[in-house]
């Protein structure tokens, strides 16, 4: 079996220690990775860097601009923005890597049913996906939450079930792929059963493009949340969003506009960053799209 | 040619059905119930007793499936909860300024995007291809609601100037209209342009090395020719897929421009319906959306037949 192997090996998922390096080594990757690493930073620390209860009042501090007390000012309730960005950053990525974890967990499994026992189990799965697929994701997330109710939990199902069927026909696309193989063909003339080989065999291989596919995912599942709380869907008041940060600044942008310029930055950097980490990571796991 | 239409037209059955379905089973999920929701305090056995024998909910699940699923393909989406008006001629109202703000924008990310996709494409790792590059993953990751903002702010803080706030038809005064929709649609479009124009590139790239294309140059074409007729024709495949995504998830999925834009169209009606709790208005939009999206699939398939030849449809 070791021989048979050693030909797929480059196309899985490589050592962590190579992989972050050859990321480091791009300029793209590098970027990314700095951008998405301040994220994380922001979000794991941001009970030590937030200066002030988000949730907190002040009167006496309503729509202050920028100084060197309010970084970046505070907003119609006096409540310090710069605070609410840094626990921003921490319900993004929650109900990112949520959201995305269980889109993966669902596509991963649906996805490696569907590849690798075909026939009418197949036609099934995939007809589910398409019909998830029928609904633009924006109003599908909208209309699920509709009927679940407005909360943190209930965003991240919504924006997991719509993303399912992007993993389940990745993983189905590559388990087809590998299936044709000569190495699951001797696999399965020495008798090994079917589920060692889908989970031993088959899924290090498919790992390259589900781990692109969780990277892009994570930023649109960032950019579905913040949409969502920006039309009042998402993540509900005192809990910071950026999303419905930007929507309520927009009351006040004439006077306050730190109240649009900050959150919107973050937005933007997040999803930039991601984007190019995703990029990046798809040039290094799988050189045959780099263009 | 034929064949395959009708063909692909017998698969969107099943997918509508399940689709239909889909939206059915979401609507009750809904807590709480629909003529709680209606009466409110004024509640009492009789009017519930009344309302539910009106909107059928006395009726078993799967006879209320049918019977809704059957007056939907009639076009009797029913009557909204607030408003009593039926849902159906409503939704064509706002469809068509939903069609609007989605032509709009498609026609400025292609102006965008397909120029300067097939420039990179040509001018590969050149200081024009790296400023494309930048430009199309700054169009993918700005989000239009935060684009919008900043737009805003932008032009009444520099010009005083501000987009009108009523709609106007495009019939009724073509200025004003194209006042209210070309900022809107130049956001959408711009996010859209990002998206093609990296697709563009990088399919336009993969054909490039093809053998044909250094045929074609061998034999003296003239640039244009093996560029346009032979590279980028060959290469548009996957940029109508994209496209014909794209269209497809602009019908509804222009819901966060329209409301900050108060344009009346599909996407608002919806939203404003899923925070109305007005389930006929929900549930008619989201199956008619899903509807548009399903057959725009199938026109983007039977138009590869057109692009490529070699598609056989037999």
């Amino acid at each position: 079996m070791e021989k048979t192997n050693r030909p797929v090996k480059n196309r899985s998922l490589p050592g962590n220690e190579s992989l972050l390096r050859q990321l480091w080594n791009d300029p793209m990757g590098r970027t990314g990775m700095i951008g998405v690493s301040i994220v994380i930073l922001l979000a794991v620390f941001a009970p030590w860097i937030a200066q002030y209860d988000v949730a907190k009042m002040n009167a006496r501090a309503k729509l202050t601009g920028p100084s060197a007390q309010f970084w970046f000012g505070t907003d119609h309730f006096g409540r310090d923005v710069f605070s609410r960005i840094v626990y921003g950053a921490r319900v993004s990525l929650e109900v990112g890597i949520v959201a995305v974890g269980i889109a993966a967990g669902f596509g991963y499994l649906l996805g490696m049913i569907a590849g690798f026992f075909e026939g009418r189990v197949e036609s099934i799965i995939m007809m589910v996906m398409d019909v998830i697929f029928a609904f633009p994701s924006i109003l599908l997330a909208l209309f699920i939450v509709s009927a679940l109710g407005p909360s943190i939990i209930n965003t991240m199902i919504a924006i997991g079930i719509v993303n399912i069927p992007v993993f389940t026909r990745t993983v189905r696309a590559s388990v087809k792929t590998v299936k044709s193989t000569d190495y699951i063909a001797n696999a399965r003339s020495i008798g090994l059963k079917k589920m060692s080989i889908l989970f031993k065999h088959v899924t290090p291989n498919v790992l390259a493009p589900f781990t692109v596919q969780a990277t892009l995912a994570l930023s649109g599942a960032i950019l579905t949340e913040a949409s969502m709380s920006f039309l009042g869907l998402g993540i509900q008041p005192p809990n910071p969003s950026w999303g419905s940060m930007l929507s309520d600044a927009r009351k006040y942008m004439e006077r306050a506009p730190w109240l649009v310029l900050f959150p919107a930055l973050f937005i933007i950097m997040t999803i930039l960053s991601f984007n190019i980490l995703g990029d990046a990571l798809r040039d290094v796991l799988d050189p045959k799209l780099k263009l | 040619m034929r064949d395959y239409i009708i063909r692909r037209l017998l698969t969107l059955i099943p997918i509508l059905i399940g689709v239909s379905i889909a939206i059915f089973i979401v609507m009750q999920l809904i807590p709480g119930d629909v003529v709680s929701g209606i009466l409110g305090i004024e509640e009492t056995p009789e009017l519930r007793a009344m309302w539910e024998a009106k909107l059928g909910l006395d009726k078993p699940l799967i006879q209320q499936y049918f019977s809704w699923i059957g007056k939907a393909l009639t076009g009797d989406f029913g009557e909204s909860f607030r408003t009593g008006a039926p849902v159906f001629p409503e939704i064509m109202n706002r469809f068509k300024i939903s069609a609007e703000l989605a032509i709009l924008a498609c026609v400025i990310a292609w102006i965008i995007a397909l120029p300067l996709g097939i420039l990179s494409s040509l001018k590969r790792n050149s200081i024009i291809d790296r400023i494309v590059r930048v430009v199309a993953l700054l169009g993918v990751s700005v989000p239009n609601f935060a684009s919008a903002t900043l737009l805003i702010l932008f032009f009444s803080k520099a010009f005083n100037y501000y987009t009108p706030v009523k709609y106007v038809g495009l019939f009724e005064n073509f200025g004003t209209n194209m006042e209210i929709m070309l900022l809107p649609a130049f956001i959408l479009g711009s996010v859209m342009a990002g998206s093609v124009m990296r697709m563009t590139r990088s399919s336009m790239l993969e054909v490039l090395r093809q053998d044909y294309i250094k045929a074609v140059r061998a034999k003296g074409a003239p640039e244009r020719v093996t560029i346009f007729r032979h590279a980028f024709k060959n290469s548009s495949i996957p940029i109508v897929t994209l496209i014909g995504m794209q269209i497809g998830g602009l019908m509804g999925g222009t819901v966060v421009i329209e409301q900050i834009f108060s344009i009346p169209g599909l996407g608002q009606f919806t939203l404003t319906g899923i925070t109305q709790r007005d389930f006929p208005v929900v549930q008619g939009c989201v199956l008619f959306i899903a509807f548009l999206y399903v057959v725009i699939n199938l026109l983007v398939d039977i138009l590869y037949s057109y692009i490529d030849p070699r598609i056989s449809y037999s």
